[in-house]
């Protein structure tokens, strides 16, 4: 089981990261039935360009939740107070998802320490798709 | 969604229907295996209690996914003349007040509560909160789901 000390904590460290397999079109059927978003365009591609896109493009929701596999591998679900991202671009199918996560405060707040994350997933090429950020509360 | 007035009036306090949930564990697996999430309190009940937990707890992002289990997840933007395919998730933000857990019965209660146009109305964007309760009353979470729609000029 995961448990963090408040020592082991320090303003700047990261978080260790996750580098995920390429999204493929098969990730996305997955992920369609399994998230219960059912968007098609999402999965397919001809709804996709009929709104002028080239190809299906992910969910930004999944790229979310490898941000939130790599959360609460670090610290445990019951810890996490807040968490958002923001969709900064398109992610793509072959597109490989790095996430990352670093400590940015750390604060007492009523006898509990509160630790602030900034969050981040890019692609191969380095181009962020979502920026995020998140609470912890040490229990 | 033509001028930027109407456009706020028409959507902020609209109410999408409530609805309740239980949460089911073969839903959750299939949600892990589709993200890759293969830690042991997510996908065993035994290690989940020994951790502490009153069952096996929801990843972060699953509570999303619940609120997508309705008839038609999309009834709200249908009614908004929302097109489907002229949409994308702008943000997503989430409070948790207490942790859900396989086997709690949840209901969702959403309302639009902003609505904004950037890029001279270019982008509409539109600010859906929902709130989670336990079926004791008591609040386990919100989120904010900010999706933004393209004008089709």
């Amino acid at each position: 089981m995961n448990m963090i000390d408040v020592e082991d904590i320090s303003i700047g460290m990261s978080l260790p990261m996750l580098v995920l397999p390429p999204i493929s079109r098969h990730t996305l059927a997955v992920y369609c039935g399994a998230s219960g978003d059912h968007n098609p365009i999402h999965v397919d591609i001809d709804f996709a360009k009929e709104f002028g896109l080239d190809d299906v493009i992910a969910h930004g929701m999944l790229v979310m939740s490898y941000l939130g596999r790599m959360l609460t591998s670090w610290a445990p679900p019951k810890m996490l107070k807040s968490f958002e991202s923001r969709f900064l671009k398109m992610t793509h199918v072959g597109d490989i998802i790095t996430v990352k996560g670093k400590v940015v405060n750390k604060l007492l707040v009523n006898n509990k320490w509160v630790i602030d994350l900034d969050l981040e997933a890019r692609d191969q090429s380095g181009e962020v798709k979502l920026s995020g950020n998140a609470s912890i509360v040490l229990i | 969604m033509s001028e930027n007035k109407d456009f706020r009036d028409e959507l902020v306090g609209y109410k999408s229907p409530t609805f309740e949930v239980e949460v089911e564990k073969g839903r959750l697996r299939q949600f892990c295996h589709a993200i890759g999430e293969s830690a042991s309190i997510y996908n065993n009940e035994v290690e989940a209690k020994r951790a502490g937990y009153r069952s096996i707890p929801v990843p972060p992002t699953f509570l999303f996914c619940l609120e997508m289990e309705r008839d038609d997840p999309y009834d709200w933007f249908k009614e908004l003349s929302i097109p489907l395919g002229n949409i994308l998730h702008g943000e997503q933000s989430f409070k948790y007040h207490d942790i859900v857990c396989v086997g709690d019965r949840i209901r969702f209660s959403g309302e639009v509560v902003d609505a904004y146009d950037k890029k001279g109305g270019a982008l509409h964007f539109i600010v859906h909160r929902n709130f989670v309760f336990f079926d004791t009353g008591v609040l386990a979470a919100e989120f904010d789901r900010t999706i933004v729609v393209q004008s089709r000029e």
